[in-house]
């Protein structure tokens, strides 16, 4: 059985929309922000399927996906911090209580 | 590899020198040198905003096998960019130097003239791997600029409310451009522009519809704008003015050239009718929730969403003159809300008060604070002698130059009539400062001269720009 395109195009976008619907569905900002690495990941596997499966003369899928990998984890990186600070601020980090502004 | 096209890069260059002065002066300097370090930073923007000046008459050059691109549009881009950083960084001067900030100032600073410098390359790149780089370096450090209160909990919350979007509209942003290299098979802006629109579908509209939604979250257009109001709000006045003009300013600039320079070719088939969903609901419930709104910041915040309504207006015309109308509306912008900011600013480091009910009875008290307030919410507004009406004259007039499309007409007809609905909201503040009496209004106070200085440029933009046809025959003649 030949392992085609679509094989791969499928898991990366369950991939994706799982994390969409962590992101909504989930509290914990840490869980919310691991659903932001599954989407960007999934971005990720898009970017090489494509270039191996249809151009792969270039590799500008493949440079784009080494920037990708790179962003995220600067991402990351700030989130958490940013977390960290809110959490020794409030002792909390359910978004159900950050609610100290609204509309 | 040729090493004389980083000459094209002289603008960016400048600013990275700019940044490392910035940067190893406040590593370096003992803790009483260190309070220069405001001062540097404005003076070397000073420099770098008249250096872009005499840029101004720069060919179109491109860089990298053309990644990069520079020309005088982009040029006059930046130069706009320029002098609106350089009307926060003064306007910051006296809140960097304040008790609880004056131990990070340097930071400030840093992170400000670092974002400039990933817009810059937003706007210049020619290729997506570019574009991603730069918008990234626009977009994290203001993430770290927006919680920089450190003892405020406001300042989290809306960092974190900030962060989160942020990425969420980035990995949007980057699933849409997946897509499109996976029809397209290059990166390349002008590559793809010749693939679009024979490879025109399903597939494609979704993917055009992921990458306006991703700047959507960043230009805060209805219905992306909900993190706009909690950040604008939770973040410092310095950093929430310099996110509504110079960080909105820019991702407009660049979604103008991905929507023109990329998937120009499916205008009509596609994005048109996006772009116009997208521009009515933005005007018409930023001015709604505008309305009723009692913080100034937020207040502010849900304006600066209808404004970028109409900035939107220039870019569905899809015509140079949008380009020209562009320039000139967020210049404005640039001018009418950094006045607004600097006021609400000044009246925050002097007394703590935000809220519209303090500002009843200011004329009596502070009779100039409020008259540069009263002129930048006429300039918002859109009346006749300030600068403000002519730029939204012109982004209507490129909305319809040369189209005899009734949906456009109806388009503009909706942003007029939300024209009337936003005079409303901005005369209540004028109202509140001349009309309303007060108990115990905001006593007498004599903001920082650096605070004063910021005002009157802004107060000369707002009268002069209007006024003065020079500015904008400018900017026709560079977009033409």
């Amino acid at each position: 059985m030949d392992i085609t395109l679509i094989w791969y195009l499928v898991p990366a976008l369950v991939m994706f929309c799982c994390g969409v619907y962590g992101f909504l569905m989930r509290r914990n900002m840490i869980a919310m922000l691991i659903s932001l690495e599954l989407m960007l990941n999934a971005v990720d596997i898009n970017f090489v399927v494509f270039n191996r499966y249809l151009y792969p003369g270039s590799m500008e899928g493949w440079m784009f996906t080494l920037f990708g990998i790179a962003i995220a984890a600067a991402e990351t990186a700030l989130a958490i911090a940013i977390i960290i600070n809110l959490f020794r601020v409030s002792k909390n980090i359910d978004v159900r209580d950050t609610t100290k502004m609204k509309y | 590899m040729d090493y004389s096209q980083f000459l094209a890069l002289k603008q960016e260059i400048g600013l990275l020198i700019v940044f490392l002065l910035v940067f190893l002066y406040d590593t370096f300097a003992s803790a009483r040198a260190a309070k220069a370090v405001p001062g540097i930073a404005c003076v070397g923007m000073l420099l770098l905003t008249v250096f872009g000046f005499f840029q101004a008459s720069v060919p179109a050059t491109e860089a990298f096998a053309g990644m990069y691109f520079t020309s005088p549009v982009m040029v006059a881009i930046k130069n706009i960019l320029n002098v609106g950083v350089l009307i926060v960084l003064i306007q910051s001067v006296k809140w960097a130097n304040s008790e609880f900030t004056a131990v990070r100032r340097g930071e400030f600073y840093e992170l400000i003239l670092l974002t400039l410098l990933g817009m810059y390359f937003m706007i210049s790149s020619r290729h997506f791997l570019m574009f991603i780089i730069g918008l990234e370096t626009a977009s994290l450090p203001l993430c770290a600029l927006v919680a920089f209160d450190k003892n405020r909990y406001e300042s989290h919350e809306a960092a974190i409310k900030y962060v989160l979007t942020a990425v969420f509209s980035s990995a949007i942003l980057l699933m849409g451009l997946s897509f499109v290299y996976g029809l397209c098979g290059t990166l390349y802006y002008e590559g793809i522009y010749f693939m679009v629109s024979s490879n025109f579908g399903v597939m494609m509209a979704v993917a055009l519809a992921f990458v306006i939604a991703g700047f959507g979250f960043k230009i805060s257009l209805v219905p992306f704008h909900l993190w706009t109001a909690d950040v604008y709000q939770g973040a410092p006045t310095s950093v929430t003015s310099y996110l509504s003009v110079i960080s909105k300013g820019s991702a407009a600039f660049a979604f103008l050239v991905v929507l023109t320079q990329v998937f120009g070719a499916i205008y009509s088939q596609a994005w048109e009718w996006m772009l116009y969903a997208l521009i009515i609901l933005t005007i018409t419930v930023g001015n709604l929730f505008a309305i009723r709104q009692v913080n100034m910041k937020r207040f502010l915040a849900f304006s600066s969403i209808s404004q970028a309504g109409y900035i939107m207006l220039a870019v569905i015309g899809d015509n140079a003159m949008g380009i020209s109308a562009l320039m000139f509306y967020v210049l404005v912008y640039v001018f009418s809300n950094l006045a607004a900011f600097g006021v609400i600013g000044a009246i925050e480091n002097a007394t703590g008060k935000v809220d519209m009910t303090d500002y009843n009875g200011l004329y009596k008290t502070n009779p100039r604070l409020s008259f540069t307030m009263m002129l930048a919410m006429f300039s918002l507004a859109g009346i006749p002698p300030f600068a403000g009406f002519f730029s939204k004259f012109f982004v209507f007039t490129s909305t319809l130059n040369g189209t005899n499309s009734v949906a456009l007409y109806v388009l503009v007809l909706i942003a007029l009539i939300n024209t009337i609905i936003s005079l409303y909201y901005y005369l209540l503040v004028v109202k509140a400062m001349f009309i309303n009496d007060s108990e115990n209004p905001i006593s007498t106070f004599r903001s920082a001269c650096t605070e004063r200085l910021g005002m009157w440029i802004c107060v000369a933009g707002i009268i002069c720009l209007g006024i003065v046809s020079y500015f904008y025959d400018y900017l026709l003649t560079v977009a033409a």
